[in-house]
């Protein structure tokens, strides 16, 4: 389970926690998520933008 | 209170950042004030004629003050953003201007509903309350970009005055993501007027954000309609605020209401449609449009029309972070300026022409464009004639 992060605003989406608000539930891998996926809060860097964290 | 924000890095050494601004700001809870001179005056002269005041204030007075004000030189360094974003005094303030937006609603449709009244009037009035709730979607803009959960709620409720709550959920994941593309109904073209504009960006934009919202539902495995629905929470709202203004002040509150809709509707429809005229994203091999970048937005750097409108007019560092809060958005040089502040281009806007005049010049300056009418966001009706007019034998290409 790791973390993925916007490199615009540093929304993180944590794959342990999913985001819920979003509809996507914890446990929801990163890579699972759909291609045109835009960051939630900024909507400005798509998945392929975001950047792995490390722990 | 201290103003002065300090920083010591190993890079750029001292540096210190005083907000000169910082109690301008205030000037949000003062703005009710105006849509609500005439009425007072009014009644202190008992003459209709000064219900017309502010709305002179407006489209006046206003972009003669940016005239005469100028630009703003405040520039906060980057290194002191974070401690700016960090100081509740700004947020408050927005905060606070949520209320002010439900009251001057009720106070001027109590007005309307209790005075005897020329049709003149009341459209004036419908107007000015109408003005006063556009600058009720500029606070939900500045509220639903942020992070914590409180202030998009609070986007969410005043979104409700001017009945327009799909707007953030399109703005911030439609518009901010389509910026300056043919697929975005909120970003003018060349040879677009903005009466053509308007019933593209309305209708497009209610679609968008529907659709933005209705996909999240789907995901949750709840339908559309639920009460889960962010967009039909705030339209509950505008339907108390609004069916109550209606029991209580009777039919003449229907058009009162329907003008002052409008209206609100028609102020962001101005600012959209100056914020990204004629400009374009090129598209990347892999399909997507490059990252919206400074010069894909118009910025305005007045400081009197800013202070109205939250910074709005610095956009193109609003696109580029769109998370950033009101009082850390930064001016740059070298990127797209309109010759005045927005409320001064919207005129401009209203009488299409002389937009084309004063605007396809600018768009065809700018560097990146450079007279090279294939990097330019252009209305595909008028595509042979724009060529024609400033293309200098340049081939006609479709739009991607």
């Amino acid at each position: 389970m790791g973390k993925y992060r916007c490199p615009g605003c540093d929304y993180t989406y944590d794959e342990q926690q999913g985001d819920t608000h979003e509809g996507y539930p914890p446990g929801t891998s990163f890579d699972s998520l759909p291609e045109e996926f835009t960051c939630p809060d900024c909507a400005v860097r798509y998945k392929e933008d975001f950047e792995p964290v490390a722990d | 209170m201290s103003t002065t924000y300090v920083i010591d890095t190993p890079e750029q050494g001292h540096i210190e950042y005083t907000d000169k601004k910082r109690y301008l700001w205030m000037s949000s809870l003062v703005m009710p004030l105006f849509p609500m001179l005439g009425i007072a005056l009014y009644f202190a002269y008992d003459s209709q004629w000064m219900l017309g005041i502010p709305l002179f204030f407006n489209y006046v007075i206003v972009p003669a003050l940016d005239y005469v004000f100028g630009s703003d030189q405040n520039n906060p360094p980057e290194e002191i953003v974070p401690q700016l974003e960090q100081d509740r005094y700004y947020r408050l303030l927005t905060w606070f201007t949520v209320p002010m937006h439900f009251i001057v609603l009720i106070a001027i449709a109590w007005f309307v509903g209790t005075e005897s009244l020329t049709v003149w009037s009341v459209l004036a009035l419908a107007i000015t309350a109408g003005s006063y709730s556009g600058l009720g979607i500029n606070t939900a803009h500045e509220l639903g970009h942020k992070k914590p959960a409180f202030e998009r709620f609070l986007a969410k409720i005043v979104l409700a005055v001017p009945t327009y709550g799909h707007f953030c959920i399109e703005h911030n994941r439609g518009h901010h993501r389509d910026v300056a593309t043919p697929d975005d109904p909120a970003s003018s073209r060349m040879g677009e007027s903005i009466y053509k504009f308007i019933g593209r960006e309305i209708p497009g934009a209610f679609r968008r954000g529907w659709a933005v919202e209705k996909e999240r539902l789907a995901r949750l495995g709840k339908s559309e309609w639920s009460l889960e629905n962010d967009i039909l929470q705030s339209y509950a709202i505008s339907a108390v605020l609004q069916g109550g203004l209606i029991i209580a002040f009777g039919w003449i509150m229907i058009p009162f209401l329907a003008i002052h809709n409008f209206w609100a509707w028609y102020q962001l429809t101005s600012a959209n449609y100056i914020e990204h005229y004629g400009l374009l994203r090129e598209k990347e091999p892999s399909g997507r449009y490059e990252r919206c970048q400074p010069h894909h937005s118009w910025n305005a750097n007045y400081i009197f029309s800013n202070i109205l409108l939250f910074h709005l007019e610095r956009h193109s560092d609003h696109h580029a972070n769109p998370t950033r809060r009101y009082q850390s958005l930064r001016n740059f040089d070298g990127i797209p300026e309109l010759p005045n502040g927005y409320y001064g281009m919207y005129l401009l806007a209203y009488v299409p022409w002389l937009w084309y005049k004063v605007m396809d010049p600018r768009v065809l300056a700018l560097p990146h464009i450079n007279g090279d009418l294939n990097k330019v966001n252009i209305d595909p009706d008028r595509r042979d004639e724009i060529y024609a007019k400033y293309g200098q034998g340049q081939r006609v290409t479709l739009a991607t």
